[in-house]
């Protein structure tokens, strides 16, 4: 079932200034139109290989990057990339849920906004639009101008994919994005991604195996900084090929 | 799929942030600039005075600009002895008062207290001397029976208790960066709060009060309109410790009480500036020492300072 | 230091006995505060009259008002304003949200402690060197605006830098993510959630230039000058400086006189210190992080 390569990792690896190595020599093709899952332990570098796909990693104290990754075959690690647009291209949405200090509606078209977009219909048209898409229209339509930070943890989260989908990215980064939620909550966003996958290009660091399980068209299993196994996800948890991985995925260690 | 409004980004945009992005920057090295500005116009206006005014004639007991004697000696004697007596006042004080709203007020007394501390800072030291010269010079000749009340003592008192603000809330900050684990400890071990407080909590905040007390030096060495109106602005040297109780005059009452008198370009100018870079290079190193003793608790300390 | 001595006293009778001794030492702190802002209302009030504030001082200044003194210290305090504020603002951004953990950086704190540290007579001599002579501005509004800047400085950058960087990091990371720069960031979230700390910074520091006497005593104070300015080259007089001199320069100045003028002073620069306190206590509500 492989399709089109959307994003192509090619021996990434990764250092932080205090010394520590947090992704070592990955090599990793994330498909277009599927649910793409990095699992593994905690501190597995897998947040780190997220936040490096639309280089939030910039952000902190990195200090040396090996490899490459290529979207759409073009190296978004080379210096002078124009990472705002990248950015535009590759949304994240983060494990706690982190609404603007805005209304509900602004915080939707805060990115749009970003992009220099005033047109009130084209506003309104994506804040509709993604908060169906993000199944949160039901609950919100009619206090748009609420403040955001008034919803429920659940909200919240949803909110943020929906400011994410706004954007109408190629790619949706999710780190751990279920970790606080009710198991209603995190139902609904699983089914988003299955709904919205046609359209969009998924990859998420999952907050449990059985969600990676549920939720994988392709599954990455990561070990401390290395990537062990790779391959369909549906394979991968019924069968898996490394021993490590088999240990995981059973619960022998966490 | 390329979203409908790609391209887009304008480069009108870009050009105002790169313009903001470049006045922040230069705004972020304006303090560099200003402080070697300030300490090259000192040079330029008082290293004059060193050609004009022989050595030793700088560093002689007699100051007296008409007839040119330019000693700066009872100057540098009389800020000394302000400030040292302020600051041993005001240490064990402030000290005492930071302790008191950190460790011992209920919390209504503490709400009360702190804005009222702040309320001190922000009294103008016109104001306080005001007060100094007419309420309390009186009540400190009146007490002690000295023939005038405008003293060193006088300004002492004064400077310390202005000193108190800064003095307090560093020493605040002290107590507060002592874990709480240490206190827990303490406590655990039968220890009474104020055992805590004195072989625990001030202990460890030892280079937090050293700290403390050299912004206090600092604040007290610049203070100018309060000394100026309190301590009697006699430049004479003093010698003993009766000359405590007698007036005396600082090196920054003198640069506000003559400097609108002077001649541009006149020696008397050029050394009132050559006091000026006196006090900067003072403060500096006092402000340089006190930061590296504890980088970290500075923050609120310097915004007490100015 | 392994062996207690037996103590003479009981732990309970010492620890009464010190916390007796800091409550007294903190009362003999707080109450000439009590004292001096209310001998001063006391003594001054019977002064305070319309005349008193918006009339000219005639009769060697023994007579009238102190419009001229009141009016010169709003045009000094607006004038730091728009030194301080710019450049303060701008300087903590760049500490907040652009500046590196390097030398620079350090060095740039060095320098706003010094700045801070450095006596207010000092910026006094600067400003009479570099502005009213150096740069020719005479002894005006612009020269005194210019050093009460300077000296405000360090006090705004320090509090909008605080106020700054208790804006949560996370509110970043998230602008950042969808695709803002960083001055975007810094425009949308950022400064509109740190301004009513930064505001706060900035009244406390205009507080303290309105109440400064020994910055504008050779760059702009006028000792008597029955007119208001007309523009920031002229000379004018100021509350601070007026009082040191009916004080100290005038004799047989009336007592209630002096006091009005101290107290007119002292509630100008309280009044910035109460309003910067509400400012503060009502956004700190309102905040939800």
């Amino acid at each position: 079932m492989a399709g089109d390569i959307k994003i192509h990792i090619q021996n990434f690896g990764l250092r932080y200034s205090d010394g520590t190595e947090s992704l070592h020599d990955i090599t990793l093709d994330i498909y277009a139109r599927q649910i793409n899952v990095l699992f593994g332990p905690a501190g597995g570098g897998k947040s780190t290989l997220l936040r490096a796909m639309n280089r939030l990693n910039d952000l902190t104290d990195v200090v040396e990057q090996t490899g490459h990754i290529l979207l759409d075959g073009e190296d978004i690690t080379r210096p002078g990339y124009d990472i705002v647009r990248l950015r535009r291209r590759v949304g994240i949405v983060f494990a706690r849920p982190v609404v603007l200090p805005m209304s509900i509606y602004r915080n939707i078209t805060y990115g749009l906004e970003l992009a220099g977009i005033r047109d009130k219909a084209t506003l309104d048209a994506a804040v509709t639009r993604s908060l169906q898409q993000s199944a949160l229209w039901e609950e919100v339509h009619d206090r748009l101008g609420d403040p955001a930070h008034a919803l429920s943890g659940g909200q919240q989260q949803r909110l943020c994919l929906a400011r994410v989908l706004a954007l109408q990215p190629e790619v949706i980064l999710l780190d751990e994005p279920t970790s606080g939620l009710d198991p209603i909550s995190t139902a609904k966003i699983e089914t988003t991604m299955q709904e919205l996958k046609s359209d969009y290009t998924f990859v998420i660091v999952p907050h449990s195996v059985q969600q990676a399980a549920r939720v994988a068209d392709w599954a990455s299993f990561f070990l401390q900084g290395e990537l062990i196994e790779h391959g369909v996800g549906r394979e991968m948890f019924l069968k898996p090929k490394h021993t490590r991985t088999e240990d995981y995925i059973t619960g022998r260690f966490g | 799929m390329t979203d409908q409004h790609e391209g887009q980004p304008k480069r009108s945009l870009s050009w105002v942030e790169f313009l903001i992005e470049r006045a922040i920057q230069v705004s972020g090295i304006s303090a560099i600039i200003l402080v070697v500005l300030i300490f090259l116009f000192l040079i330029k206006e008082g290293t004059p005075a060193f050609m004009e005014v022989p050595l030793s004639g700088l560093f002689a007991t007699r100051w007296y600009p008409i007839e040119g004697y330019y000693g700066l000696l009872p100057l540098i004697m009389g800020s000394l002895i302000v400030t040292i007596g302020a600051a041993v006042v005001s240490l064990p004080l402030g000290l005492a008062t930071a302790i008191f709203i950190a460790e011992i007020a209920p919390d209504w007394v503490r709400n009360i207290l702190k804005p009222f501390v702040e309320v001190l800072a922000g009294i103008p030291s016109v104001v306080i001397g005001f007060i100094g010269m007419l309420v309390f010079a009186p009540l400190i000749r009146v007490t002690l029976d000295i023939p005038t009340g405008l003293t060193a003592f006088t300004g002492v008192l004064l400077l310390a208790w202005m000193a108190l603000p800064t003095v307090v809330s560093v020493a605040e900050d002290v107590l507060d960066a002592v874990p709480k684990t240490y206190r827990d400890a303490g406590l655990a071990l039968g220890m009474t709060r104020w055992q805590v407080i004195w072989r625990i909590v001030l202990p460890a905040g030892r280079s937090g009060v050293l700290m403390a007390l050299m912004l206090g030096v600092g604040r007290a060495i610049g203070e100018t309109m309060t000394v100026m109106m309190v301590t009697g602005n006699a430049a004479r040297m003093p010698v003993g410790l009766r000359d405590f109780f007698m007036p005396v005059r600082t090196m920054t009452a003198t640069i506000a009480a003559e400097m609108g008198e002077v001649a541009h370009g006149s020696p008397h100018y050029h050394v009132l500036f050559a006091v000026g870079l006196t006090l900067f290079v003072i403060t500096f190193a006092v402000n340089i020492a006190a930061a590296s003793v504890v980088f970290r608790q500075v923050k609120r300390a310097e915004r007490m300072l100015a | 230091m392994t062996r207690t001595k037996p103590p003479r006293l009981s732990r309970q009778t010492s620890q009464r006995i010190a916390f007796a001794l800091i409550t007294l030492a903190a009362i003999v702190v707080v109450a000439p505060i009590f004292f001096i802002v209310g001998y001063i209302v006391y003594q001054g009030i019977s002064a305070i009259s319309w005349e008193f504030l918006t009339a000219y001082p005639h009769n060697g200044m023994k007579e009238g008002g102190l419009l001229p003194a009141i009016v010169g210290t709003l045009w000094l305090t607006l004038g730091t304003a728009v030194v301080a504020v710019p450049i303060g603002i701008g300087a903590a951004i760049y500490l907040s949200e652009y500046a590196k953990d390097n030398a620079l950086t350090r060095a740039i704190r060095v320098a706003i402690i010094n700045l801070a540290g450095i006596p207010s007579v000092v910026y006094g001599l600067f400003g009479l060197g570099l502005f009213v002579i150096f740069l020719n501005f005479g002894t005006s509004i612009l020269a005194g605006s210019l050093t009460l800047g300077i000296m405000t400085l360090p006090v705004i950058i320090s509090t909008a830098e605080e106020a700054l960087r208790a804006v949560p990091q996370s509110f970043r990371l998230v602008s950042v993510s969808l695709g803002g720069t960083r001055w975007q960031t810094i425009r949308r979230v950022v400064l509109p959630q740190a301004l009513p700390g930064i505001i706060t910074g900035v009244i406390l520091g205009l507080e303290r230039a309105a109440g400064e006497t020994a910055p504008i005593l050779f760059t702009v104070a006028a000792f008597f000058l029955p007119r208001l300015p007309k523009s920031i080259f002229d000379q004018t007089m100021a509350l601070p400086y007026h009082l040191f001199v009916i004080s100290t320069q005038v004799p047989g100045m009336p007592i209630h006189i002096q006091y009005g003028t101290a107290l007119v002073l002292l509630i100008f620069v309280l009044s910035m210190n109460v309003l910067a306190t509400l400012i503060r206590n009502h956004y700190r509500k309102q905040r939800f992080w």
